[in-house]
Order: C-alpha cells, then structure tokens, then sequence
C-alpha cells in the first residue's frame, strides 16, 4: 500500500460513511433498496466468514454454507417451534453452528489441499441429507416457512424509528449485527491469533517448526468461521421468511466462494465489495435475462483469467501504479 | 426377508455401482494424471445425455439409432473437452488448486444454463433400443437386459482401462505424468498433449455414461450437480486417482445405497455420505490408493 493511499484513507473515515450511507437507507430509499441493503449485509457476513478460512488462513473450505444452514435451521426451529425470543435464539445458533464446527473441523484440519476441501464438502452434504429428510424437526423437503421476525418494539420506541415498516426495523437489526460481527472479525485477524493465522498459511511448516500447533489454531479459525456463518444463516432464516433445505446444497458454498474471490481474498473488505456486486448484478441481470448463471459463470472465467486479486486487489493494484507514475513524474 | 428380495436389491445395487464407475473413472483419471478436481464432469455427463437424446430424436426411426447416438454423444463430449482443455484449462496448471476448482465450477454454470437454452427445462426421455427392451428371471428378481448389457460394459470398460494403462506405451507415459511431470517433460514427452489426451478420454466416459444412462433416467436440468457428488463420494471410497479403487468404490457405493434403504429407508443418502466422510478420515488416500504428496 503507497504512502499516497493510507494518506487518503486517514483524510476520510471510510468505513464511517459507508455506514451512515446504509444506515440511512430505510429513510432515504425505497423499500426494495432496504431489501438489497439487508440481502448485501448478511451475504457480506457469510463471505467475510468465509474469507477468514480462505484468505487469512489459506484453508480452502468447500462446506461452509453447511453452518450458515445450521446457524439457519437452530434459529428458526428455535424461535418458530419453541417461541424462543430471538435475542437467545442467535447466540444459540452462532453456539450451534460452532459447534459443529468444532466437530467437523476436528477431523477437516487433518488433511490438507484438496482432501480438506473434499472433506468439508462431505460434511456440509452430511448436513444438507439430514436437513431434506429429518421431517419432524427440520420440515424435510418442504422446509421450515414462517420463521417470525424479532420482536422489535424497543426499536419502534426510539423516535424516528417507530414509523418504519417491520422489513426497515429488521434491516436496522441486521445493519447493527453485521457491523458488530465484522468489527470483531477485523479485530481477531488484527490480533496476535489473526497474525499467527496468516502465518500458517504463509508457511505451515515454519509454523509448526517454531512451536506453534499449527492444527489447533486452524481449527480455531475454523470455529470462529462457522460461527460467524451461522449468525448470517439466521439472519437469512428470518430475512427469507423461512429456512429450506436448498440453503445447504452444496452449490450455494461456490456461490459465497465466487463473492468472496470477486471482492479479492487479500483484503478484509474484499467480500464485503463482492458481496455487494453479485447482490446489485444479479439484481440488475434477472430483469434483463433468466440466465443468471451463464452470466456469474463468464464473470467468474473473466475474474479467473484476468482479475485473480478480485476487485478490490485490481483496484489496489490500480492506484499503486497510479502512485508510482506520480511519484516518477515528481522524480523528474 | 426373501432371498430374491435381496438379490433384486443386489442386482439393482450393481446396475447403480456400473453407471457410476462409467462416470466416476473420467473423474478419477483426470484428478490422478492431472491434480484437478473437475466439477464439470458432472455437467459433461448432462450434455453427453442431451446430446444422445437429440440424435436419437433426429434418427427415430432407425433401428440402431440409439447406438448411434450414444457414439455421436461420446465424440462431441469429447470434442468439448478437447476444446475447453485447450484454450482455457492449460492456462491454470501451475496456479493453486482453489482457482482451478472454480473454473470448473464456472464450467458447471455455463453448461447449465447453455443446456437450459438449448433444450428447455422439461423432462426429456429416451425409450430402450428395441433389442434390449425384454427383461431376465434370475433367481427370482426381473432384471431389464438393458441393464445386464450396462454390467457388462462396466468391467469391460474397466478391464481396458487397466490394460491401457498397464501395459501400453501410452499408459506408461500417463503414469509416469502422474508421477513426475517435469521429470516426464525433460526427458522429452509431450506433457501438455498428454494432459489433453487424459482430458479427452475422460470427457469421452463422461459423455458415454451421460448417453448410456438416458433409457433408465429421464433427463432433467440439475443432473449435474447432483451425479457430480456421487462421483466423488465413489472416488473418495476408491482413492482419488486409482482406477481399480474406483471400480471396487463404485461397487461400494452402489451396495451401501441399495441395503441401506432397506435398513433405514429414508436415511439411506445418508449412509454413503457418512461411509464418505469416514473414509476420509480414516484413510484420506481411499481404501484402494496411496498416500501422496
């Protein structure tokens, strides 16, 4: 990063006006503006989630919408079977999903390469079969409909705020939850732990040679993930107005892998701008065409062949070439 | 429970475990020679089965036109692949693994939605070659003859393959790729036209068992991404890259999914995705493989 570029972000706090600007949707824009804003958060947080394992720690996990889908399914179960208020129901789904986390990354972190990545596809797949057809308790086939919104009426009683549509209220809620989750997210990538991350997968052989169990933090990471990915499979749960088995399906992981490679795996903010992209293009193209997939495919081969750092890393790469052509001209 | 119950379920299991070692040996020869994990094999399969139910359309009336069709769909599969091998997969070798398994899956996109565009989303079947059409009493359990003849060109498939492998010139130079590929490539081999070469071949199963399935299976969009799976649940029962372990997999797999919805009906998807994740762990290599780098 060129002296030019922290000195621009130091001048304006982005990150603060993205947030007001979002924050600010509910007001200011339309009611399929706050349905974008909601849709963009919660696959910001799964793509996030996600890049702590591809990016940060260099595991590629092909299984990881398996506990955005727990994290969906103890969320909605929870509050629609049993009317449990969501304020427990979400930290009981971030605890499930990383729970099993725990579980099956306990045996995903001993294989490497390829074999992890089939391993988690074989354990997200494990998940999505239990989830079609264990009928009592997850619904089967037919799902889960009608997964209630929170109770939101403290929000309805800050001033401002109480004649907003429920879908604002919940787009509000979910803006604060994400926020909060990726704060802590940058915080643990910044921390020691996060650091010690980034050296395994700069070099896990090293790594282990000075000591570091190199195992026990990947699982760590793993944990950490997928409880993240089920705070965003709840919030989806509930945004959807049901949970299905479909959430699980082994294509949805490539789905959230696509995001997170567009926005660039190389920096924290990359999913987020990934995200954000496929959310407003697929809007964009399904009014125009149904083959949305033919598209994402050609995005994906054009990303693959000439973008590999993503936008984020080809906008980076951009402005440091910019940099360097000022800094010539001053030089001469 | 009746024996002939049993042999029934048997026979239904190895009809299974055939189509799937079809399908699975083009997955595993690609991922043992070439370290790629091909989602799109799946999809190769999809567009084998369109393609033959096309021809088959075309040529009605003719009495071995399902023949026909199942070669034109194994030679245009392989074109396919020839095609995408050329201009866009040998870009990818030398780059990480995580970047090679979504140029499939944008493969598996594309191909989705070109065979959408090109046959709609309606069900499409083809009816058995009028030769094959009759069924055999064994021990009490009908058995369609087609699905005899599938049993049959299973191990012979298989048998070839092993011998092609084994004892040819070309096969030695396959596995020595498998090996070693620079030290294949400084002693002069053409490593890149054996790359395509593998690529071809496994596109070829691929569109062959895509073809063969259609008088058994009515075509549907999505049938790529569900065979995809069981593919490489077979693969990783046999061990990733050994073409026996795929045969023995394919077999596994077939008997787990037919004597397991006899003994928890509703759960047997289960079972072989938990016998695949056991394996994984147990023996990552698969029963058959070993270990590699």
């Amino acid at each position: 990063m060129s002296r030019r570029n922290s000195a621009l972000r130091r001048q304006i706090p982005w990150t603060l006006v993205v947030f007001l600007a979002a924050f600010s949707i509910p007001w200011l824009g339309s009611r399929y503006d706050t349905f974008l804003g909601t849709q963009i958060a919660i696959d910001a947080l799964f793509a996030v989630s996600l890049n702590l394992l591809l990016g940060t720690t260099g595991l590629v996990s092909f299984g990881h919408v398996a506990y955005f889908g727990i994290g969906a399914y103890v969320c909605g179960i929870l509050t629609k079977t049993y009317g449990v208020p969501f304020s427990l129901a979400l930290p009981a789904a971030a605890l499930g999903a990383g729970g099993f986390a725990l579980v099956f990354g306990f045996f995903c972190v001993r294989l490497t390469k390829i074999y992890f990545a089939m391993l988690t596809l074989a354990f997200s797949q494990i998940v999505w079969a239990i989830c079609f057809k264990w009928n009592d308790v997850t619904g089967g086939d037919q799902g889960l409909p009608d997964v209630p919104y929170p109770d939101l009426d403290w929000m309805s009683a800050i001033p401002g705020f109480g004649d907003l549509r429920i879908g604002g209220q919940f787009y509000l809620l979910t803006l604060l939850l994400v926020t909060l989750s990726l704060a802590a997210m940058r915080r643990i990538i910044a921390s020691p732990f996060g650091r010690m991350l980034t050296t395994i997968r700069e070099n896990p052989e090293r790594a282990a040679f000075i000591g570091v169990d190199v195992r026990a933090y990947e699982l760590a990471a793993f944990v950490v993930a997928g409880g993240f990915a089920g705070i965003a499979g709840a919030l989806f749960g509930i945004f959807n107005r049901g949970v299905f088995a479909d959430y699980v399906y082994w294509p949805k992981s490539a789905e959230v892998m696509i995001m997170t490679i567009l926005g660039g795996i190389d920096y924290f903010w990359g999913p987020v701008v990934g995200a954000a992209t496929l959310v407003l293009l697929n809007q964009q193209i399904t009014s125009y065409t149904e083959y949305w997939p033919l598209v994402l495919g050609i995005i994906l081969l054009v990303l693959l062949f000439a973008f590999p750092g993503g936008i984020v890393g080809g906008i980076a790469a951009g402005l440091a070439r910019l940099g360097r052509w000022n800094g010539r001209r001053a030089d001469a | 429970m009746q024996a002939s119950l049993l042999f029934g379920q048997f026979l239904g299991g190895l009809t299974t475990a055939m189509f799937l070692f079809l399908i699975a040996s083009g997955l595993s020869l690609v991922f043992g020679v070439m370290r790629v994990l091909n989602f799109a094999h799946g999809s190769f399969y999809m567009i084998g089965a369109y393609l033959a139910w096309q021809v088959v359309h075309w040529l009605t009336p003719a009495l071995f036109g399902f023949w026909v069709a199942v070669l034109a769909a194994s030679l245009g599969v392989a074109l396919l692949g020839a095609i995408i091998e050329r201009l866009l997969l040998r870009h990818l070798y030398g780059r990480e693994e995580l970047y090679q398994l979504l140029f499939t899956y944008a493969l598996v996109l594309i191909l989705g939605d070109a065979a959408k565009a090109a046959w709609g989303t309606q069900q499409l079947s083809v009816s058995r070659p009028p030769l094959l059409a009759g069924g055999l009493d064994i021990f009490g359990a009908t058995l369609p003859t087609y699905n005899l003849l599938i049993m049959l060109i299973g191990p012979a498939i298989a048998i070839a393959g092993w011998l092609a492998l084994a004892r040819t010139t070309g096969g030695r130079m396959v596995r020595a790729a498998a090996l070693d590929r620079e030290m294949l490539g400084a002693l002069g081999a053409d490593v890149g036209a054996i790359y395509t070469g593998m690529f071809v071949v496994s596109s070829f199963l691929a569109g062959l068992s895509g073809a063969l399935v259609t008088p058994i299976q009515s075509i549907v969009p999505g049938m790529d991404v569900e065979i995809i799976v069981d593919a490489f649940i077979v693969v990783v029962i046999g061990g990733l890259g050994s073409f026996w372990g795929t045969f023995w997999g394919s077999v596994i797999y077939g008997q787990v999914l037919s004597f397991g919805i006899l003994v928890f009906p509703s759960f047997s998807i289960f079972s072989v995705f938990a016998l695949m994740a056991v394996i994984l762990i147990v023996r990552p290599w698969g029963l058959f493989g070993r270990p590699m780098r």
